[in-house]
């Protein structure tokens, strides 16, 4: 009953974790990338004082918006928050890790996106239908490769759950050329499915290539703090799923004590920065594609998740 | 006992057909025959899913040829697609009764809509060939008359002629199929064919005629062009019938036959299920994402799922083929749970379709918008619907692409080049094709039932009947259960699947907390309930979290839409605006696309136009010329037709004795 009752703690704490940690990892990208432009920058807390702010004020809504424009936000959240709990952060072999597997949490990103499609299209207005039709132009490209991806490293770990993928390869470090092009990937992937430069620009408004703020741009004061939130929660899921997957190092064992898991915790916090940092390193030295270049960008993730299943398919060694 | 019931409800399906012409001046004849249907059909799903015990019941009734009589026959298999025949005429007879009263002349459709139903059924009862090609040209003639039931436009009654030609085309086929079967011995019962051991010469070419014959009738490409024309000619609950209960029960055919009637299969079997699978899935989703017909989009949609079938069942023949019971199992559990899937929630969109053409009088989604306003019911079960078949948690068209995805995962262990080079390829394509639903069905969902309305008809809707509410909640409510529970629906699968590639999934119900784990626990692992009860919470704790803690008024204004008026509804993103990006980047893949724009110079007043043309490259490349060379070669033999009779009666002994030839050979 006690082992119980810690494992649901040890979950709580993870998905609290991840809640707290999604907003500040935007603004520490924010603000690596501001020093890096010789700007100061907001504090890293920004983020969290924004939405804040947001969820204080009155909120307007359009006048011909249904009932699954209000809904949307909830949705998209609550689907990206369980995506996000499923992956192991500081410590493997969670409750939750049980419940759905890698394919399933493809699965999810695609079940939040589909809403915020849907949520775009609901005012009536161009912008929405733009950013929804390009969103899911994006999406289409982008999980197949995701799926790719999983299927090269679940067939190397012969395993889709993300607690024994991490389990296998912190254990069995060997360069394989299929991994690499795993991880090349989906880096390509999470930064497409962000909306982060080159293929979006979550930093500006009316600008005929944006997408993710196309979508979102009727919302406004708790309805819009919630999509933020989601879009930070998704952020951070996508740079603790490539710290788990290929750099599983730190991870608290299953049944590990409450040590463990504090080195996980800080290992965690550690694997964030570096990510948040090359993140905004790789953002402040490339410029912004244009819209048509963008199935070629997410192509090459897909021929890289192909050719990396074909290896594996062929040979276990490579 | 069950066996006798099951048929006995089938012949009185044929009768309420019949009847249906003596009640044909009542005012109150739809309710009836639809009411009647619907009971039988009900009683048909209880007699499909009742305990039976392991073995087949068989029985012989004096039909048909004398003294050799019609065998029918109730195993796991025939059950399993008996449920879903009567689960989906029980829904379409239920949404009839309140659809079917719009109807301007219901004469045309109810003699044959319960005959449908029947033939449907007797399809998967039958036990010799004779009862199967009578009972599958039954269910091809009444749909062809259900296709023709609205004959008074031009392109329903082409849609019915090319329908009919397909139909015919996939008959002779399994015609063909059966006479290799029963060969010199001449037994067309089901029982002596599976006794007889075929040379491999002859199983591959009984393997062709029923990939042509069932594929025909499944719509598999490039056997496809039919279903996009016949299933928005017909009403749209026989539309839902074809497109989410016959096309399965055309799949049964090709399991019937390959899974069992052939024997032993060899790995080569499965590629042709594979290869034909994936091109299906992905031309089949690249073409529904372009159509602006509702339910053209829709029976594009089909074939894309049929495709799915079919890799899963490829899959499942490769496995069989190397003797991997278990992973057999899985994959031919994924095919039989995406059967069930597909009807269900296919049957919902073309009633959500329906209740749309009833409310609006339009297919065209170009011509509709802003539906959710004063359709809100149809509105959320089409949504819910679109959930599911675009594969999304935690509904159930998910679970069964899940299972697709981990036969596909355990497909390295099979030890052909030629499968391990194919099967990666298939697996892309599948993901490709899913993630593109997903994009179609965004695009269906949003431009029919969200924006703002761009025609008159669209503002003017109202909500559609209860009865046909009703019918598609229910499946709706089937959707969410099949999605939550899979476990259950695995294990109701596996006698099916045991008797089919004689292996077992893991019996799920005994995982704990509803899990299911189609290989080993640690290995791979889904617990739809705990997904959707996590969803649920967390997106419903937010909504009351943030109303409790920061309680802000709302309030509604004009859109913002970055300051700029607009007055017209028609500045929205339409249906083929939506669609650019995927016809730019993949379309080419599929289809040929003109695009034709038509600019004013700067100062004139006349309006631009922009036109799509979304041409199918099939029939461009393969139909039409065909279609030439047959008339072409009709012409040349025209003189035939005016031989004296001396000549004729030679002819007909050269033909003669050309067949003995052959036959003697």
């Amino acid at each position: 009953m006690t082992g119980l009752l810690f494992d649901l703690l040890a979950q709580a704490a993870q998905m609290a974790l991840t809640l707290a940690l999604a907003p500040a990892l935007v603004g520490f990208t924010r603000k690596v990338k501001a020093r890096l432009l010789r700007r100061r920058g907001a504090p890293i807390l920004q983020p969290w004082y924004d939405l804040i702010r947001l969820l204080r004020k009155e909120t307007v809504l359009a006048e011909d918006a249904s009932w699954l424009y209000r809904a949307a936000p909830y949705i998209v959240f609550a689907t990206t928050w369980v995506a996000a709990s499923l992956v192991p952060t500081f410590a493997t072999g969670l409750m939750f890790n049980w419940i759905a597997d890698l394919i399933a949490l493809a699965a999810l990103l695609g079940a939040g996106r589909f809403f915020l499609a849907l949520a775009g299209m609901d005012v009536g207005t161009s912008f929405g239908g733009i950013g929804a039709s390009r969103e899911m132009m994006f999406g289409s490209l982008a999980e197949p490769a995701t799926i790719m991806i999983v299927f090269v490293v679940s067939l190397i770990a012969g395993s889709t759950q993300l607690s024994e993928v991490a389990a296998y390869m912190a254990s069995d470090f060997s360069l394989r050329v299929s991994v690499l092009f795993a991880l090349i990937g989906l880096v390509i992937v999470a930064i497409a499915e962000n909306g982060r430069i080159p293929v979006d620009n979550p930093a500006t408004h009316l600008e005929l290539t944006m997408v993710h703020e196309a979508m979102i741009l009727e919302y406004s004061g708790r309805h819009l703090a919630v999509m933020e939130l989601a879009a930070a929660l998704k952020l951070l899921l996508y740079v603790s799923l490539i710290a788990c997957v290929f750099f599983p190092f730190g991870l608290a064992p299953p049944d590990a004590g409450l040590g463990a898991m504090g080195v996980g915790v800080l290992a965690y916090m550690g694997k964030l920065a570096a990510g948040g940092f090359l993140l905004a390193l790789f953002e402040a030295s490339t410029a912004k594609m244009r819209i048509f270049r963008v199935p070629d960008f997410l192509g090459a993730a897909l021929m890289l998740g192909l050719l990396g299943t074909f290896l594996v398919f062929i040979t276990r060694s490579l | 006992m069950l066996l006798d019931f099951a048929l006995f409800c089938v012949a009185a399906l044929f009768c309420v057909g019949a009847l249906s012409l003596y009640w044909r001046s009542r005012a109150d004849v739809t309710r009836r025959v639809y009411g009647l249907s619907g009971a039988l059909c009900a009683a048909i799903f209880v007699a499909a899913v009742a305990p039976r015990g392991a073995g087949a019941l068989t029985t012989t009734l004096p039909l048909g040829v004398p003294w050799i009589g019609m065998h029918f026959r109730l195993d796991p298999l025939s059950g399993f697609f008996l449920a879903v025949v009567a689960l989906g005429g029980a829904a379409a007879s239920a949404y009839a009764i309140g659809y079917g009263a719009q109807e301007k002349d219901p004469m045309r459709i109810l003699p044959f809509f319960p005959a449908f139903v029947a033939a449907m059924a007797a399809v998967v009862l039958a036990d010799d060939a004779y009862a199967f090609l009578v009972a599958w040209e039954f269910m091809s003639v009444a749909s062809w008359a259900l296709t023709l039931a609205h004959h008074d436009h031009a392109e329903n009654r082409a849609a019915a002629y090319i329908y009919l030609l397909m139909a015919s085309f996939g008959a002779l086929c399994l015609l063909m199929a059966f006479g290799v079967l029963a060969g010199t011995t001449g037994a067309y019962d089901f029982a002596t064919i599976r006794a007889t051991p075929l040379d491999p010469f002859k199983a591959g070419l009984v393997l062709a005629l029923v990939t042509l014959g069932a594929g025909s009738k499944a719509g598999l490409v490039p056997l496809h062009i039919w279903l996009p024309l016949a299933h928005p000619a017909a009403p749209s609950h026989v539309s839902a019938l074809m497109s989410g209960v016959m096309t399965k029960v055309a799949i049964y055919g090709f399991i019937r036959f390959v899974f069992d009637l052939l024997g032993p299969p060899s790995f080569l079997w499965s590629v042709h299920p594979l290869v034909f699978g994936a091109a299906s899935a992905l031309v089949g989703v690249l073409f529904a994402s372009e159509q602006s017909d509702l339910k053209k989009l829709l029976a594009y949609s089909t074939i894309e799922n049929v495709g799915v079938i079919f890799i899963a069942l490829g899959l499942a023949l490769a496995f069989k083929a190397n003797g991997e019971a278990v992973p057999a199992a899985l994959a031919f559990t994924a095919a039989l749970f995406h059967i069930f899937n597909h009807s269900l929630f296919k049957g919902a969109l073309f009633f959500g379709a329906g209740a749309v053409l009833g409310a609006t009088g339009e297919k065209n989604i170009e011509r509709l918008g802003g539906l959710i306003r004063c359709m809100p019911r149809t509105a959320f079960v089409f949504l819910g619907a679109c959930v599911a078949i675009a594969a999304l948690p935690p509904l159930n068209g998910f679970v069964s692409e899940w299972l697709v995805f981990h036969a596909i995962l355990l497909s390295p262990a099979l030890p052909q080049w030629l499968l391990k080079l194919t099967i990666p390829a298939v697996g892309v394509t599948l993901a490709l094709s899913a993630a593109l639903g997903a994009a179609a069905y965004v695009r269906a969902f949003g431009v029919v039932f969200l924006g703002r309305p761009r025609s008159e008809a669209a503002r003017r809707a109202r909500e559609t009947d209860p009865w046909s509410l009703g019918a598609m909640s229910a499946l709706l409510l089937l959707c969410l259960l099949a999605g939550v529970l899979p476990g259950l629906m695995i294990d109701a699968i596996s006698p099916a699947a045991a008797a089919s590639v004689g292996g077992r999934m893991p019996m799920q119900s005994q995982i704990g907390w509803l899990s299911i784990a189609p290989i080993a626990e640690g290995r791979s692992s889904y617990n739809g309930f705990l997904v959707f009860a996590f969803i649920l919470f967390s997106s419903l704790g937010a909504m009351y979290a943030i109303k409790r803690i920061w309680p802000r008024p709302l309030r509604r204004a004009p859109p913002w839409d970055c300051g700029y008026v607009d007055a017209s509804p028609l500045t929205q993103y339409s249906g083929s605006s939506f669609a650019q990006p995927i016809r730019r980047t993949l379309g080419h893949i599929a289809f040929s696309v003109k695009e034709r724009l038509d600019m004013p110079a700067p100062g004139e007043t006349r309006a631009a136009h922009f036109t799509v043309d979304v041409g199918d490259r099939f029939i461009a490349y393969f139909y039409e010329p065909l279609g030439e060379a047959v008339t072409a070669i009709a012409k040349r033999l025209n003189f035939v037709s005016f031989l004296p009779i001396q000549e004729y009666l030679a002819l007909v002994f050269a033909a003669l004795v050309l067949m003995l030839i052959i036959v003697a050979l």
